[in-house]
C-alpha cells in the first residue's frame, strides 16, 4: 500500500477565517493608532507640531526631538532623560526582584502551609492593593523620614516592595494553588522541612510564575510617578517618569520633545513585553487556570 | 524503605519538625503582615481619623467633627459627579475589557498565522504608562482633530458638529474608558488565551462527539472553566478602575462640568492644591468603602467555592 | 475547626482594629512634630552677613516648578550669578513640572508636612503663602532682610501690601506677571477692520464681527481648569473695578451682590464666543489657534508672550482685558525661607539675589516676566515686557486669585471648581450661590 505522507490539514479559506483575520487586523489598527501619533509627532520640529495637523507626516524627518529628549538641550533649557534612565534601572530591577521573592514566599506559605487563619490573612493582604496612594502620601513621607529612608532611591525601592506585596502574593498564590499537594507530601516524607521543600521542590518549578510577576512589577515600578516624585527629592536620583514629566514646562509644552521622551521612556518595558511576551503567556498558562 | 522506617521510628520527631515548620511559616509571612499592617492599615486608620476632624488648612486642626465632612461631601456637586463617573467607568471598563480580551483570545486561539505579531500588538500598551496613554488619547479624541478628522475623511463625521468625546458632558468619562480599555485589555486577553490553551482538547472533542455546537461548547464548558480567570481579571481591573488617577489627570483633567472627574483626582486636588486635608481624607475613605463593598463579597464567594472544591 | 477559625478571625480583626486606632493616636504627635521648628526659631532673621560669600559651603536646595524653556533658563541665569558669589555652594535644583505648579505644590506640601523642607522654594505671593505655610508656622519672617537690603523701598506699595501679613514680610518677589491681558492676531484684526477693544461693549462688537466671519472670537483652552477661572477673574476685575474686586476677598464686597451677578452675566455672554472644544485644549494649544489665524483673541496672562517667542510668532498685539484699563491684575513668583532649612545662610544669600536689581534683570527677560522692583528693567526685554514695565509703575495693582495672591489655596480651588461648573451649566444663580459658599467656607481675617 502506498504511504501517504501525513499533511497537517490545511485550513480552507472559509468566510469564518476571513472574518477572524479581518477582526484581528481591525483591532490591531485600534491598538496601533496612538503609536502612530506618538511617533509622527516626535519626528516633527517644534513649529510643525499642532493639533490640527496631527495626522500629517512630518515635512522633514528630524530626530532632533529624540536628541533633545535624551541628551537635553542647553539652548532651550531641556534636561535630558539619560541620567534618569539609569536611575530607573537601579530602582526597578531590585524592586521587581525583591518583591517577586517576597510574593513567592508568601504565596508558598499561604497555599502549602495553611496555618490557622491563613485564609483570613490573604484577603487582608489583598485589600492593600486597593488603597488610593494619594491618601497615604503624607503619613508615608513622615514615616519614611522617621526611618531615615526618605529622599533616596533605596527608600523608593522599599516602598515599591511593600506596596507590591498584595499583587505579587496574589499571582504566586494562584500559581502555587495549582501545584499538587502530593509533591509537597513527597518532600515531607523525604524529610524536608519548610525551607527545604521550597528550595528543592517548589522554587525550581516557579519560573513561569516569576516571569509573570517580574514583568508585571517591572512595568508597574518603571511607569510609576506619584511615589517617585514625592519620595525622591534629589534631581540626580530621580526616576525617568519624573524626568519625563519635567520635559514638559509648567506652562507651555514642546509636544514633539515630550512624545519623543515618552517613546524613549517606554522602550525598556516595550522590549520586555515583546521579547518576553511568550514567556509571560506561558507563565499565565501555568498559573492562572486555578483562580 | 528508609523513609517509612524513619517515620515509624520517631513519630515525635516528625511532629516536632512539623510544628517547627509551622513556626517558620508564620515567621516567613510575618514581615509582609507587619508591612501591610503599617503601610496599609495604619495609614488607613490615620486617614479615617483625619476624615473625622476639621483639618482644612495647612495648620492641622484636630477638632473632632464626626461625620460632618462626609455629610458635606455628598452634597458637593463635584463629588456627586465623581461617584456617578466612577460607577459608569468601572462598569464599562471591566465589561469591555473582559469582552475584548475574551474575543481576541478566542480569535488568537485558532492557529492564526502571525499569532505572535498580533499578540505583541495587543499587549504592548501594557508597557506604556498611563500618563503617556493619557497624552496620546487626548490628542486622538480632541473634537477638532484626532479621530474625528479621520471620521470626516471617510464621511461619517461632520466637522461642523463633531462628537465631543470627553468634552461632551454626556459622554465624558466613557471616552477615558476607551483609553483605559486600550491600555489594559491586552492583559485580559493574555490571561484568557492562557486559560483557553489549558483546557484539554479531549474535553472539547468529547463534547463535540456528543453533538454539542461550538456555541454550546463555549457557553457550557469553556466559559465555566474560565471563571477563575474572570475572577482574577475582575479583581485586577477593579483595582485599576477604582483608583484611576494618572490617566484622567493627563488626558482630560476634571473635564467640562466635571464629566471626567474621578474621586482620586478630586482627592489629590483638594488635599494638595486646596489644603482641605480632612475633605481629602473623607474622599479616600469613601473610595475604600466602595471598594470593600464590591470586593469583599466577591472574595468570600470565591473562597467558599475553593473550600468546597 | 470552625470554632478555631472564628476565634482566629476575631483575633485578626482585633489586630487590624488596634493598629488603626493606634495610628489615630499617633497621628497627633507625628504631625505636630513636623510643624514645630527643628532649629531654635529666632523671631527675626539675623542681619545679613554676606561678607564671606566665597567661604560659604554646603548646599542650596531650591524647589520650584520651573523645569524647561525660558523659566528654567532664567533660573539658571540666577544660579550663575549666585555661584559667582558663592562658588563652593552646591546648588541642588529640585524642580517638578506640572500645570501651574500643581504637582510641585503636592510634593512641597508632602515635604513640609513630612518635616523635610528645602532651603528655599518658589511660591506665589499673597494669601497662598500667608494663609498656608505662614499660618502653619513653617516659614521665617524676613523683616530684617527687607530692611538691610532696602526691599521695603524697592517694591511698590501694592506688592509690599500683598507679601506682608501680621506686620511681617514673608517672601521675596522676583518677578511680576500680569493676568489681565487680551492678545489678538494683528492680521485677523486688520483684515476685519477691528481695533483693540477697551470695554466689554467693544469686545462683544469685535466678537460679533469675527463670529460672522467664521473665526473663533475668543480662544480658550481649559483642559486645565485654571484657564477659565483666570478668564472669569479678569471679568470680575473688569466689571467690579479695583476696590470692589479687592473687597471680594476680605468681606467688604458681597458675593451675592448685583456686581457679581453682572460679572457672571458678562462672563456668560463671553462664553458664547469661545471654541467648542475648549475642554480638550491646554491654554497654549488655544494660543495655537490664534497663531494660525483661526481665532482672533485670547485672554491669558503674559506668559503667552514667551509662548509666541518660542513659536517665532510676531504678528500679535495686546491690550488690557475688557474693562481693566489702568489696572494691573498681578501675580508674582516669590521665594520664601522655610523654618528648619538646612542651609539657612545660603538660602538667605539666595533671597538677597532674588530681590536684587541685578538678579531680577538676569531672570526676567528670559522668563518672560517683569521685575518686581521699580528700579529694575534694564535688560533685553521685548516690546510687550517694556510696555508692561511702564504700566507697572503707574497702574493700580489688584491681586490675582487664580494665582494665589488674593485668597488662600482652599478658596482658590473652590472658586475654580465653581467656575468650571459654570462654563458647562451657564447657571448664574447656582454659581453665585456656590461662590458665596466658597467665600463663607474659606474667608480668613487678615
Amino acid at each position: 500500500m502506498s504511504v501517504v505522507p501525513y499533511k497537517p490539514s490545511r485550513r480552507r479559506i472559509t468566510p469564518g477565517r476571513v472574518i477572524t483575520y479581518a477582526v484581528l487586523v481591525g483591532f490591531s489598527i485600534f491598538y496601533l493608532i496612538p503609536v502612530y501619533v506618538l511617533v509622527v509627532t516626535s519626528l516633527k520640529s517644534f513649529r510643525e507640531v499642532s493639533l490640527d495637523r496631527m495626522w500629517n507626516l512630518p515635512q522633514s524627518f528630524s530626530l532632533d526631538s529624540f536628541r533633545d529628549a535624551w541628551f537635553g538641550n542647553e539652548e532651550t533649557s531641556v534636561n535630558g532623560l539619560a541620567s534618569s534612565f539609569w536611575n530607573s534601572i537601579v530602582l526597578t530591577v531590585p524592586a521587581a526582584l525583591i518583591s517577586a521573592a517576597v510574593g513567592s514566599i508568601n504565596g508558598y506559605v499561604l497555599t502549602k502551609w495553611k496555618f490557622r487563619g491563613a485564609d483570613v490573612v490573604f484577603p487582608l493582604i489583598l485589600f492593600g492593593m486597593f488603597i488610593p496612594y494619594q491618601s497615604v502620601l503624607i503619613p508615608l513621607v513622615q514615616l519614611m523620614q522617621n526611618l531615615h529612608l526618605y529622599g533616596s532611591l533605596w527608600g523608593l525601592i522599599f516602598v515599591h516592595v511593600i506596596y507590591g506585596i498584595p499583587i505579587t502574593t496574589l499571582i504566586f498564590r494562584n500559581y502555587y494553588a495549582g501545584v499538587p499537594t502530593e509533591l509537597i507530601e513527597a518532600g515531607r516524607i523525604d524529610g524536608a522541612g519548610i525551607i527545604g521543600i521550597y528550595r528543592y521542590i517548589l522554587f525550581p518549578i516557579s519560573l513561569p510564575g516569576f516571569i509573570v510577576v517580574l514583568i508585571w512589577q517591572f512595568t508597574s515600578v518603571w511607569n510609576e510617578f506619584l511615589f517617585a516624585v514625592v519620595l525622591v527629592n534629589t534631581p540626580s536620583s530621580q526616576p525617568i517618569t519624573v524626568a519625563l514629566n519635567n520635559l514638559a514646562g509648567s506652562f507651555s509644552v514642546a509636544w514633539n520633545v515630550q512624545m519623543a521622551g515618552a517613546l524613549l521612556a517606554a522602550l525598556p518595558t516595550l522590549v520586555v513585553y515583546i521579547f518576553l511576551g511568550r514567556y509571560f503567556l506561558r507563565g499565565l498558562l501555568a498559573g492562572s487556570v486555578k483562580g | 524503605m528508609e523513609a517509612t522506617s524513619s517515620v515509624q521510628a520517631s513519630p515525635q520527631v516528625g511532629r516536632r519538625r512539623f510544628n517547627f515548620d509551622r513556626v517558620i511559616a508564620i515567621a516567613l509571612i510575618a514581615p509582609s503582615l507587619l508591612a501591610i499592617a503599617v503601610f496599609v492599615y495604619f495609614f488607613i486608620g490615620q486617614t479615617a481619623y483625619v476624615s473625622l476632624v476639621r483639618w482644612n488648612d495647612l495648620l492641622p486642626d484636630y477638632t473632632f467633627v464626626g461625620l460632618r465632612n462626609y455629610d458635606k461631601l455628598f452634597q458637593i456637586e463635584r463629588f456627586q459627579a465623581d461617584m456617578s463617573n466612577t460607577l459608569k467607568f468601572t462598569v464599562v471598563f471591566i465589561f469591555v475589557c473582559l469582552a475584548v480580551g475574551l474575543l481576541l483570545a478566542n480569535l488568537l486561539d485558532q492557529k492564526i498565522k502571525g499569532e505572535a505579531i498580533f499578540r505583541n500588538i495587543f499587549m504592548f500598551p501594557l508597557a506604556i504608562s498611563f500618563i503617556v496613554t493619557g497624552v496620546a488619547w487626548r490628542w486622538l479624541l480632541t473634537p477638532s482633530s484626532g479621530v474625528n478628522l479621520i471620521g470626516s475623511a471617510i464621511g461619517i463625521v461632520d466637522m461642523k458638529n463633531p462628537p465631543g468625546w470627553f468634552t461632551d458632558p454626556k459622554i465624558g468619562i466613557l471616552a477615558v474608558a476607551i483609553a483605559a480599555v486600550w491600555q489594559t485589555s491586552g492583559y485580559v486577553m493574555a490571561m484568557y488565551l492562557a486559560g483557553l490553551r489549558s483546557i484539554p482538547d479531549e474535553i472539547k472533542e468529547a463534547a463535540r462527539i456528543d453533538g454539542a455546537t461550538e456555541w454550546q461548547l463555549f457557553r457550557q464548558i469553556t466559559l465555566p472553566l474560565l471563571q477563575p480567570i474572570t475572577l482574577s481579571a475582575v479583581i485586577i481591573l477593579g483595582h485599576i478602575s477604582l483608583k484611576i488617577f494618572d490617566l484622567t489627570k493627563s488626558m482630560t483633567g476634571p473635564g467640562a462640568g466635571f464629566s471626567t472627574d474621578v474621586p482620586a483626582l478630586f482627592m489629590f486636588e483638594t488635599t494638595f492644591s486646596g489644603s482641605h486635608f480632612s475633605q481629602g481624607a473623607a474622599i479616600a475613605m469613601v473610595l475604600l468603602v466602595v471598594v470593600s463593598v464590591l470586593i469583599i463579597p466577591y472574595l468570600i464567594y470565591n473562597f467558599r467555592n475553593e473550600v468546597r472544591s | 475547626m470552625q470554632k478555631h477559625n472564628r476565634s482566629v478571625m476575631t483575633l485578626v480583626a482585633l489586630f487590624a482594629m488596634i493598629t488603626m486606632v493606634l495610628s489615630a493616636c499617633d497621628n497627633n504627635s507625628t504631625t505636630s512634630n513636623a510643624t514645630t521648628s527643628k532649629t531654635p526659631a529666632a523671631a527675626n532673621t539675623p542681619a545679613a552677613s554676606n561678607s564671606n560669600g566665597s567661604a560659604a559651603t554646603g548646599k542650596l536646595e531650591m524647589f520650584s516648578w520651573w523645569t524647561t524653556g525660558g523659566e528654567s533658563a532664567g533660573l539658571k541665569a540666577m544660579y550663575k550669578l549666585y555661584t559667582k558669589d558663592r562658588p563652593n555652594v552646591e546648588i541642588v535644583n529640585q524642580a517638578v513640572a506640572g500645570a501651574a505648579g500643581s504637582d510641585a505644590k503636592a510634593v512641597l506640601k508632602s515635604r513640609m508636612l513630612g518635616g523635610d523642607p528645602p532651603d528655599s522654594f518658589q511660591v506665589h505671593m499673597g494669601h497662598e503663602l500667608l494663609d498656608g505655610y505662614v499660618a502653619a508656622g513653617q516659614v521665617e519672617p524676613l523683616d530684617d532682610l527687607y530692611k538691610s537690603e532696602g526691599f521695603d523701598k524697592a517694591f511698590p506699595q501694592g506688592v509690599l501690601d500683598i507679601v506682608s501679613g501680621n506686620g511681617h514680610y514673608w517672601s521675596v518677589p522676583v518677578n511680576i506677571h500680569r493676568a489681565n491681558v487680551l492678545w489678538y492676531n494683528k492680521k485677523v484684526f486688520t483684515d476685519n477692520g477691528l481695533a483693540a477693544p477697551v470695554t466689554f461693549d467693544d469686545f462683544f462688537k469685535a466678537a460679533d464681527v469675527l463670529k460672522a466671519k467664521g473665526i473663533t472670537p475668543l480662544a480658550l483652552g481649559d483642559k486645565v481648569p485654571f484657564a477659565s477661572a483666570h478668564l472669569f477673574e479678569t471679568v470680575l476685575v473688569g466689571t467690579l473695578g479695583a476696590e470692589n474686586y479687592k473687597g471680594l476677598w476680605n468681606g467688604k464686597t458681597k458675593w451675592d451682590g448685583p456686581e457679581v451677578t453682572q460679572a457672571l452675566n458678562n462672563f456668560k455672554k463671553m462664553l458664547g464666543y469661545i471654541n467648542s472644544d475648549h475642554a480638550a485644549l491646554t491654554w497654549d494649544q488655544a494660543n495655537d489657534m490664534l497663531i494660525a489665524g483661526k481665532a482672533g483673541m485670547t485672554i491669558m496672562g503674559d506668559w503667552v508672550d514667551a509662548d509666541y517667542k518660542a513659536k517665532a510668532f510676531t504678528d500679535y498685539g495686546w491690550t488690557t482685558s475688557p474693562g481693566t484699563k489702568g489696572l494691573y491684575d498681578a501675580l508674582s513668583d516669590t521665594f520664601a525661607l522655610p523654618k528648619g532649612a538646612k542651609n539657612k545662610e545660603n538660602a538667605l544669600a539666595w533671597l538677597k539675589l532674588a530681590g536684587s536689581q541685578v538678579g531680577q534683570d538676569a531672570f526676567n527677560p528670559l522668563k518672560g516676566s517683569i521685575p518686581a522692583r521699580i528700579d529694575a528693567g534694564k535688560g533685553d526685554y521685548d516690546a510687550y515686557l517694556l510696555s508692561a514695565i511702564a504700566d507697572w509703575k503707574k497702574d493700580t495693582i489688584v491681586p490675582s486669585v487664580v494665582h494665589g495672591a488674593a485668597a488662600k489655596d482652599g478658596w482658590a480651588t473652590a472658586y475654580t471648581d465653581s467656575v468650571n461648573s459654570f462654563v458647562t451649566s451657564l447657571d448664574v444663580g447656582k454659581t453665585q450661590k456656590a461662590l458665596v459658599q466658597a467665600a463663607a467656607d474659606n474667608m480668613t481675617s487678615k
